[in-house]
């Protein structure tokens, strides 16, 4: 598949044709100048050569003029290879509705993966093609950048918080995954795998699979064995501790102190993490911090969960097919039997 | 060295007699002692954009941190101990002051007048350091010096302050607030000190009667780096003291 | 070795004996008469020496990172030791030659010259920062003894704070303390040129030189306060176990990246404004016409000096900055490269109807133009916001920032020791040896880098210490290239070293230039100037009756 000397890298997502077709007029309009000003050089080099030692140059003539021009021309190029670029950049970042949410979570040095169906792959993606894919990514150590040069997108995992790209293959294939920010001594070794996939391959690649529960059953799960559900009850109607979660995830969310959030990942990370920083009117700030006591692997799955609890979850979580829905439909069903209560 | 008068750029003839004494003559690279004045003090302005972005590094890092955890911050700020900040504000508005009334004897020709100023700004700004010492001390018996032993209890029965003191990360955004305390205020320190050993150098000179009317200018460059190192002081007093004076 | 003098043409009218004449160089003799010189020009000379040095430390950790990559397997060294090598290339490099090199060596020497002074205004503040600069290289060359850092010359976060069990702390020492060192010189220059101007040298009568130092010095003095500052949190943070830009201790590895480049982009003007008035003294010279659109270029570096502060977030474009702020980060990047883009094209038009010499200094400042035209373009294409994310982090970027960093500023430096050498040294070099170098210098520098370009945008990472086998043959490509540059920087250091002895003597002014540096003697006595200048005119006005005396002179009795 890979020539031994290739000089273009494949293209293989729906973005990537865009971006080298952004790049290759850049490249066009670099050489042209590069040229011009090389070729410029050569010709008043030759032209102007000094003749006899004590030769010295013309005076300046009054060049106004010139001087707008050259400084109008970039502007005016650069200016529209801008607006350009940005449309291209707000496509790469903006993950369409029906994007599939996977996870990657960086830690030196690999990338651990796990489908929305719960597979966990470590280095290696396997992934349908023509279906978008958004990876959440997340890290445990340092920064790392998640980078597939096929699909002409990257993107940094920083520790602490969630960063997001997304990309639909449109070649199956296999492609490279690197790390691209330096990570430490195996920082060349963080590379893995993109293995795009037709769609019937992929399901029965997924059938062979170990499988495992689905990151919303996982995030369930934790959600009781945590006892998060002691105090976060659905039931309405019924004062709480906390505020209920259902219908939350993608909410604006009015806070203690009159401000108000958008409960996106990042919110419900840190109000897991954080509890006191950004407390819900009306409630007071007793949630005790579940950091050191959650993986990054763990949150993402207690994130997935509250997702599916809704409004937006439900329209997200509709993409993964009807396994997901059951596990959806299996996961609320811990909430509304009373647990007995775990360990406090 | 050559037969033409040497011309200096203010029109002088070099050589032309001038009464002045020994230490009048400007270094060598200047031609007028105006010039060499001009000079020193612009280096003295440049000198102290540098250190405005210095502190402007920290006092930006302060910002980000006291919006992304105000609660921890107003809570660790509420330990420290406003009085002696305040006292301390005081005592470094008096040295200043001091330090103005030394250029003052300085331009005034009065000599005795130099030193006693001069002593009095090394007493007062030596008293600052002296206040910040105890806080330090107490901040250390209080285990909020960041580090292994950090600990950071809000004496309060408040039920969610009790509740937020357990909290690790709780705690961690304090130790971020103790960490910026004690770097900027130790830098801050570290200027005064500074100030201090130049102070000393100057009223070694003024001692030998080096500055009078006519040639004051190390005095008066000391003098800015003086004021400066107290105007940082007057942001970092409100920052880190007063933060927590109305949340508790 | 062919000693034919450079200067095919303008005079040796200097008689022999005229060497004798007192100078700064033969002023005062012993190790304590350097050691202890309060003279711009030798503080300029021990520069030289100690920049001299850390290049070429820098080029060996170079060469090693060219040698390991000539395999795709990682086999001539273990992982640790590659990430300690391109850490110290690049440490060693961007602190202890890209950013003094040009100011400290040919600013200290000629900041006073071209304004016609006796020296810097605050001479003792001058030494001090050669100690200082030198006191800084300590401590990192004592890290690299011990075993060397291996975060990579951006220390981020928390990989340096937290990870990290390398010699963080004393190479960031080092850096703080070098930091002290560049400041000085640059509070230096800005008062100088404010204050100690001769008579009659107004503003605009400064040469290009002058205003990009001037620019320059600027943003040494705004920025390099912050990195000082964020190098010390990082120190604290590591000594201490802070969690100032530790996640796990609430602190935000991002605002380390924020405050880091704040400094470390501007740093990157600080690193080719000067090589800009260079190559602008350069063209004047052996175009001996007056650089075409002087205003323009003169305000282009301040332009460049205050946009340059405004664009550092377009490191960060896919470091979770937001997409609004990268909007803006990346329109003001491609602001900051109109300026630069007007330059080139001004030196370009200064060619049309001059007198061009194809002496050694002007084919580094041709090549310079070339050079840099690819590095500024590229730069805009990364600062495009669609293309940055497949290339951030790439050889994309490393053959970017070595065309504007190698291709524009060593090639600048090189081209202006090769002018200014008879000034300083008041010899000259061979010239087919030089002119032979400075092809070396092109042909290797662009068989280096190019093929970097294409890498990139294949997809390999940078700072990769082995890497997928079809990327290999590129490599070998720039590794080869890397070899025929090498060879184009040892000959200047063996020629010129050759040349302080046994070189012909140069006579005051070898290329019949223009200018108050040249109005001296060469080398200058330690005042600099018998008399005092008095300056009636602008700085590269060669079509003056005198100019045509003095060259039509020196044409027939040389």
């Amino acid at each position: 598949m890979k020539s031994t000397f290739p000089l273009f890298p494949e293209s293989a997502s729906a973005l990537s044709g865009d971006v080298d077709a952004l790049f290759l007029v850049w490249s066009l309009v670099s050489i042209f100048f590069t040229v011009l000003i090389a070729g410029l050089i050569i010709v008043l080099m030759s032209r102007y050569k000094r003749r006899h030692p004590e030769e010295v140059g013309a005076d300046e003539r009054a060049g106004v003029w010139l001087e707008v021009l050259w400084s109008a021309v970039p502007l005016a190029i650069m200016l529209a290879m801008f607006a350009w670029g940005t449309r291209v950049f707000f496509q790469l970042y903006r993950p369409p509705a029906d994007a599939i949410e996977y996870t990657a979570i960086g830690k030196q040095w690999m990338w651990k993966i796990q489908h929305p169906e719960g597979q966990r792959e470590i280095n290696t993606l396997h992934m349908p093609v023509n279906q978008a894919i958004k990876m959440k990514l997340a890290s445990e150590d340092v920064i790392h950048s998640f980078y597939i040069p096929a699909f002409r997108i990257k993107q940094d995992a920083v520790p602490g918080r969630y960063t997001s790209l997304w990309f639909k293959a449109t070649k199956p294939g296999v492609y490279h995954l690197f790390c691209a920010e330096y990570c430490g001594t195996e920082h060349s070794r963080m590379i893995g795998s993109i293995i795009v996939m037709e769609q019937r391959d992929y399901e029965s690649w997924m059938a062979g699979g170990t499988g495992g529960k689905s990151m919303v059953a996982s995030g369930s799960d934790l959600f009781t064995s945590l006892a998060c559900v002691t105090c976060h009850r659905a039931t309405p109607g019924v004062t709480q501790r906390g505020p209920s979660l259902e219908g939350v995830y993608g909410s604006q969310v009015k806070l203690a102190d009159g401000r108000t959030v958008v409960a996106d990942d990042n919110y419900v990370r840190e109000s897991i993490l954080n509890p006191t920083a950004k407390v819900v009117a009306g409630f007071d700030p007793v949630m005790p911090t579940f950091a050191g006591q959650v993986s990054e692997e763990q949150l993402t799955q207690l994130i997935a969960y509250v997702r599916s609890l809704g409004p937006t979850g439900s329209a997200t979580a509709g993409g993964t097919g009807a396994g997901t829905a059951a596990a959806t439909a299996a996961a609320t069903t811990p909430q509304t039997a009373n647990p007995p209560a775990p360990q406090k | 060295m050559a037969s033409s008068p040497l011309v200096n750029r203010y029109g002088h003839e070099h050589g032309e007699p001038v009464d002045h004494r020994e230490h009048r003559h400007p270094a060598h690279q200047f031609d007028t002692m105006e010039q060499q004045k001009e000079s020193s003090t612009l280096g003295m302005w440049l000198f102290l954009v540098t250190e405005i972005m210095f502190f402007g590094g920290l006092f930006t890092a302060y910002l980000v941190y006291r919006t992304m955890y105000p609660a921890a911050f107003a809570a660790a700020s509420s330990t420290l101990n406003v009085p002696l900040g305040a006292l301390n504000t005081a005592v470094l508005i008096c040295s200043s002051l001091t330090m103005a009334m030394a250029i003052r004897s300085a331009q005034v020709n009065r000599r005795g007048g130099i030193l006693v100023f001069l002593l009095l700004t090394m007493a007062l700004g030596s008293t600052f350091l002296v206040v910040k010492g105890f806080e330090y001390h107490d901040k250390f018996v209080e285990h909020h010096v960041p580090g292994p032993s950090f600990n950071f209890v809000l004496e309060s029965s408040h039920e969610i302050a009790a509740t937020r003191a357990q909290d690790p990360l709780y705690q961690r955004h304090a130790e971020i607030f103790f960490s910026l305390y004690f770097i900027m205020t130790g830098i801050h320190a570290t200027h005064m000190i500074i100030g201090l050993g130049i102070l000393a150098v100057l009223l070694f000179y003024s001692g030998r009667g080096k500055f009078d009317s006519e040639y004051y200018n190390p005095l008066e460059m000391t003098g800015l780096y003086w004021h400066f190192v107290d105007i940082v002081w007057i942001f970092l007093f409100p920052l880190l003291y007063l933060l927590g004076a109305h949340t508790h | 070795m062919d000693t034919t003098a450079v200067a095919r043409s303008p005079i040796t009218t200097t008689p022999e004996t005229a060497f004798e004449r007192p100078n700064y160089l033969n002023s005062d003799f012993g190790w304590k008469s350097w050691l202890f010189t309060l003279d711009h020009k030798r503080i300029a000379i021990l520069y030289l020496i100690s920049v001299t040095a850390f290049f070429a430390l820098g080029g060996t950790f170079a060469a090693l990172i060219r040698l390991e990559l000539l395999t795709p397997e990682g086999d001539l060294m273990g992982p640790d030791t590659y990430n300690r090598v391109f850490t110290m290339h690049g440490i060693i490099m961007v602190f202890f030659f890209l950013i003094p090199a040009i100011p400290a060596v040919l600013g200290n020497f000629l900041v006073p010259l071209m304004v016609g002074a006796k020296d810097l205004a605050m001479p003792r503040l001058n030494l001090a920062s050669w100690y200082v600069y030198n006191l800084g290289g300590l401590f990192t060359l004592w890290a690299i003894v011990n075993g060397g850092v291996d975060t990579g010359w951006t220390f981020y976060t928390p990989f340096s704070t937290t990870y990290s069990n390398t010699y963080v702390v004393p190479t960031a020492l080092g850096i703080f303390i070098t930091g002290f060192s560049t400041i000085f010189t640059a509070l230096n220059f800005i008062v100088t040129i404010h204050r100690m101007r001769a008579p009659g040298l107004s503003w605009f009568r400064l040469p290009l030189f002058i205003w990009s130092t001037y620019a320059t010095s600027l943003i040494i003095m705004l920025g390099t306060p912050v990195i000082a500052i964020t190098i010390l949190l990082v120190a604290a943070e590591k000594v201490l176990h802070l969690g100032i830009f530790n996640p796990k201790l609430g602190g935000d590895p991002v605002l380390f990246e924020h405050m880091f480049w704040f400094y470390s982009h501007p740093a990157v003007y600080i690193m080719i404004l000067p090589a800009m008035g260079v190559i602008s003294e350069l063209i004047a010279a052996f175009s001996r016409k007056k650089v075409f659109g002087y205003r323009v270029v003169a305000f282009a570096s301040v332009a460049i000096a205050v946009l340059g502060f405004l664009v550092w977030g377009h490191h960060l474009f896919v470091a979770g900055e937001s997409a609004y702020s990268a909007t803006v980060f990346s329109v003001l990047s491609m602001l900051v490269a109109v300026p630069s883009a007007v330059k080139v094209f001004n030196w370009t038009a200064t060619l049309y109807e001059g007198s061009i010499s194809y002496q050694t200094p002007m084919l580094y400042a041709l090549g310079f133009i070339g050079l840099f035209t690819i590095g500024g373009l590229t730069g805009v294409m990364v600062a495009t916001l669609g293309i940055d994310p497949h290339v951030h982090d790439t050889y994309f970027i490393v053959a970017h920032f070595h065309y504007v960093m190698v291709g524009g500023t060593i090639m600048a430096y090189l081209g202006g020791l090769h002018y200014w050498w008879p000034k300083m040294t008041g010899r000259l070099y061979p010239t087919f040896l030089s002119k032979l170098s400075a092809l070396l210098v092109f042909v290797g520098f662009n068989l280096t880098f190019f093929p970097q370009f294409i890498l990139g945008y294949m997809g390999m990472p940078r700072r990769y210490w082995s890497y997928p086998p079809e990327f290999q043959v590129l490599n070998v490509l720039s590794s080869a290239g890397a070899s025929v540059l090498g060879v184009g920087y040892l000959l200047p250091l063996f020629y010129f070293t050759w040349s302080m002895k046994y070189g012909k003597k140069s006579g005051d002014n070898p290329w019949g230039a223009v200018g108050l540096e040249w109005d001296t003697t060469s080398p200058p006595p330690t005042e600099n100037f018998y008399t005092t200048p008095v300056v009636t005119h602008g700085p590269y006005e060669y079509n003056r009756e005198e100019v045509h005396n003095r060259l039509t002179e020196e044409a027939n009795f040389g």
